[in-house]
């Protein structure tokens, strides 16, 4: 009698961040929006002359942000709600952007330096007669995109089948996430993996007939990330307030006592990481053609860790939270590393101290408890 | 009066004509002084006239001349050792092996010397050798001659043996004429050869044996190549048991700096539960202290290195309590929270560092006692710094252990890893405890960082590329098992380098870090997990 009272006080966090959550979902949809909307029409529509006209850079720019934001909705969506610190959530995000540099790849068709129509120049530069196997097929995007969606999930689903049958928890757990992609990192700096070795993939000419330098494109590839950022979090809403949200947020807080209760901790687990590793595959798709390369330095784990300190800055648990974070965070990047490069690292280090010591809840724990304070 | 003046003249009449007629002075530094002048008919005269006298100095000098490293000063026409550095020349005396100043190349005239001389002069400084007094010096120049051996050295070697009492020197003689006979035109005497050799295992010695050994090779005669596929494979029987050998210390070698590196944090995290993820930077600062140090004392490198050891272990272990007092001990408890939160000052620390010390590698320098090989045998040699490494970490190890097993520290840290609340009820001030022993996982980490700085260069970067391995190290051992450490370490390292020859060094990490990965999937707690209470909390 005394467990079930007591289980039943670990959970009234939930309803609370669910009744928060809805403000602040409908902020980040309208801005969502309000970007979507705005962007393309400074940029194509407002003359270049003018104050107002939004640079394709920085379109670029926002675009990255959001294939970022969605990336760390995905960490937050396993962290925030499950409790399970990913150090390797940059795997799968490297794992959907190779998918989808594989068939840009293979777009460019003889226009590489070497002039190839089918091997890929680094291929040619290695000597390669034959295309690997693993490589055929990804001339067709009826192809790529389901790989896209299946080499991270699947990575995800033998991981984590492992991983949460045998309970491997807490600080074990984010540790071996971390020698999951730090092992990934070395194997894709070889150039016998047939993935162009330290240089990775680049030099990508179109996207679906799309030419990738033309204004128009990044336009395109900015809505369709803001469009993937929506129907992402609107996705993750949907599972946190579910059943299923309920079961996990349950594990989080007390993953014993939910087994004991009948259910099979595991599968939950599992399910919620390998649809948070799909979209950190498509955040990365997403992520490939606007910044034009992809190479095994996205799977350092050192990335992985940065995406948990985006949301963790932003709040986590929130989902918009980990979107306010990743775009925050990277724009202090940006324009950090651009203006003062050498105290980019310092301020880094200083927000994963400052926040973890003083800000455990993020940015929007702060402004919930001093809004909350003042009401 | 006139007498005298006689007599003066005729001896100096005498003097000048014995330069003529006899045409060899008598004594080195004679035959030195006539160096220059002498045509290659006189110089081999002189060269076997100097090794008749047996001057040690001779040595050195016939050496040089070897070389092309013997010059005579245009302007006296004195003879030097040479050293070119760019086009200017450091002169060594012959005489006494002492420096004389330096000169313009411009201003010297090599000695020369012509095949037929050369020749003489490898077998006259071979000469020299096989009479030195030492028999290490005698066996190792049998050796040297061995990689080239000709008619002269032969005849030269095969006097040697006449006069030769040590036994070593006199088998290193007998394995020498044995490689010569190789090539005998009598069967019977290459047959003996053969089996004489048969049981040596210096790769020379493989090296003649092996085309006698295959079948398209240059042995006609049977029962000739029979015996010679025997010595063959005997030296390959033991090339691989010391190759094998090899691939331990160097496993080992490995191992142990994967120990010495994991080790501090299997205080910090086994024992106290703490991801310190700066680990790594800490290990940095003891590579840089070692650094500092050796700048503060330049001319002392091995007492620099010495006096690093502690000096590391104050600094990082001194940052290690701060990082505590002023991190940590707000985040006791959760643990991922420390995690982000180290890794955080784990950038501070890397970004003070390259502001410091710049971005670029600094290198260590090696004291002598530490650096080059130590020859075991013919198909075994270890180098000086990992065995010292290897010495090293176990020493710290078995230091960490008394410390925790036999101190009152010890006791105290023990105590609060096991059960916070009732040491504190027991009179134990827990803060001070948890701060010395982040303190003293620090300081360790800075000690393995004096180690690493012999091992590659010292950069910002330098602690990062261990983090990840270490904390496998721990986790693999048995988190809060410090014995359990030093095996996953050495077990590790050694796996590591026998995958090696098989997959190449990268598949074999990966190898390693997957068959962790599934490891600890299988046994969550490590290969000697802790039992009792203590382990169930987490």
């Amino acid at each position: 009698m005394i467990r079930i009272m007591r289980l039943g006080q670990v959970r009234h966090a939930a309803p609370a961040a669910a009744s928060g959550g809805d403000f602040g979902g409908r902020v980040f949809y309208a801005v969502l929006l309000a970007a979507a909307l705005l962007v393309p029409l400074l940029n194509l529509a407002v003359p270049e002359s003018s104050a107002l006209h939004l640079s394709t850079y920085t379109v670029t720019l926002l675009g990255k942000y959001m294939s970022y934001a969605l990336l760390a909705i995905a960490v937050d969506l396993v962290w925030g709600y499950c409790g399970i610190l990913t150090l390797g959530h940059t795997a799968f995000f490297a794992l959907g952007g190779y998918a989808m540099g594989m068939y840009m790849m293979r777009q460019i068709g003889s226009r590489g330096v070497y002039g190839d129509p089918l091997l890929p120049d680094f291929m040619v530069f290695l000597n390669w007669k034959a295309l690997p196997w693993y490589w055929h097929g990804f001339d067709s995007f009826a192809f790529a995109l389901p790989m896209i969606l299946l080499a991270p999930g699947l990575l995800a689903l033998a991981f984590g089948w492992f991983a949460f049958r045998s309970r491997v928890t807490g600080v074990y757990l984010s540790i071996i996430t971390q020698a999951l992609t730090y092992a990934l990192m070395l194997a894709f700096f070889r150039n016998e993996m047939g993935f162009g070795g330290n240089n990775g993939l680049t030099d990508f000419k179109d996207l679906l007939g799309f030419d990738l330098h033309r204004d128009s494109t990044r336009v395109g590839l900015f809505l369709v990330s803001a469009g993937a950022l929506g129907l992402g979090y609107a996705a993750c809403r949907h599972i946190a307030a579910s059943r299923f949200g309920r079961v996990v947020q349950a594990i989080r807080d007390a993953e014993s006592r939910t087994r004991f209760i009948g259910y099979r901790v595991e599968n939950y687990k599992l399910w919620l990481f390998v649809f948070s590793a799909v979209l950190a595959g498509i955040a990365g798709a997403l992520y490939v053609p606007q910044v034009g390369i992809i190479n095994p330095g996205e799977f350092a784990p050192i990335n992985s860790i940065e995406v948990v300190i985006w949301v963790a800055v932003g709040g986590r648990n929130t989902l918009y939270g980990a979107v306010l974070g990743a775009v925050l965070v990277n724009f202090a990047k940006t324009w950090l590393t651009a203006a003062l490069p050498e105290v980019w690292l310092y301020a880094l280090g200083a927000l994963f101290v400052v926040v973890t010591v003083f800000l455990p809840q993020g940015i929007v724990g702060f402004l919930r408890q001093r809004l909350g304070a003042g009401s | 009066m006139l007498l005298v003046l006689l007599a003066l003249c005729l001896l100096w009449m005498s003097t000048a004509r014995a330069d003529d007629a006899a045409p060899l002075p008598v004594d080195f530094p004679g035959l030195v002084a006539a160096l220059p002048q002498a045509d290659f008919a006189a110089k081999q005269a002189i060269v076997t006239r100097m090794t008749e006298l047996h001057v040690p100095q001779a040595r050195v000098l016939l050496a040089a001349w070897l070389d092309n490293r013997l010059e005579s000063r245009r302007s006296d026409g004195k003879v030097f050792v040479v050293e070119e550095h760019d086009g200017t020349l450091v002169l060594v005396d012959p005489f006494d092996g002492k420096g004389a100043g330096e000169g313009a190349a411009d201003d010297f005239e090599r000695v020369r010397s012509n095949n037929a001389l050369r020749k003489l002069l490898k077998v006259s400084i071979a000469q020299f050798d096989l009479k030195d007094p030492d028999p290490r010096v005698r066996a190792a120049a049998v050796r040297q001659m061995r990689r080239d051996l000709d008619e002269d050295t032969v005849t030269a070697l095969r006097a040697a043996l006449t006069q030769e009492k040590d036994g070593r020197a006199q088998h290193e003689i007998r394995v020498a004429l044995a490689v010569s006979d190789l090539g005998a035109g009598d069967a019977a005497v290459r047959l003996a050869a053969v089996r004489a050799l048969d049981g040596e295992t210096a790769a020379d010695v493989y090296n003649a044996l092996k085309p006698l050994a295959q079948d398209s090779g240059t042995e006609s005669d049977a029962s000739m190549r029979a015996a010679a596929i025997g010595a063959v494979r005997h030296i390959e029987v033991w090339r691989n048991f010391y190759e094998a050998l090899e691939t331990l210390f160097f496993g080992l070698s490995l191992g142990s700096v994967l120990v010495l590196a994991a080790i501090g944090l299997a205080i910090t995290f086994g024992v106290m539960g703490v991801i310190n993820m700066a680990h790594g930077e800490l290990m940095m600062l003891g590579a840089y202290t070692a650094y500092v140090m050796q700048q503060l004392m330049p001319h002392h490198v091995g007492a620099a290195l010495l006096l690093s050891v502690p000096a590391a272990f104050l600094v990082s272990g001194l940052a290690g309590v701060a990082i505590e007092r002023t991190v940590v001990r707000y985040l006791y408890g959760r643990p991922l929270e420390t995690l982000l939160a180290t890794f955080g000052l784990s950038l501070i620390m890397q970004q003070l560092v390259r502001s410091v010390f710049s971005p670029l590698n600094r290198s260590v320098a090696t004291p002598e006692w530490m650096s080059g090989l130590w020859q075991v045998n013919d198909l075994f040699s270890l180098t000086w710094n990992r065995v010292y490494i290897l010495v090293f970490s176990l020493v710290v190890f078995l230091l960490l252990v008394l410390i925790l097993n036999r101190t009152p520290l010890g006791l105290k840290v023990r105590a609060v890893a096991q059960n916070r609340g009732m040491a504190r009820a027991m009179g134990v001030r827990t803060e001070r405890v948890d701060a010395l022993t982040f303190g003293l996982g620090s300081g360790i980490a800075g000690v393995a960082g004096v180690a690493l700085s012999q091992l590659t260069n010292v950069g910002p970067n330098l602690g990062q590329s261990y983090i990840v391995d270490s904390f496998m190290v721990v986790v693999f051992g048995g988190v809060g098992n410090l014995w359990g450490t030093l095996i996953s370490g050495m077990g590790l390292g050694v796996v590591n380098k026998l995958l090696e020859p098989y997959a190449g060094a990268v598949i074999a990490k990966i190898l390693v870090l997957v068959f962790l990965i599934m490891f600890i999937q299988r046994r969550p707690r490590g290969l000697f997990p802790q039992k009792g209470r203590a382990a169930e909390g987490t």
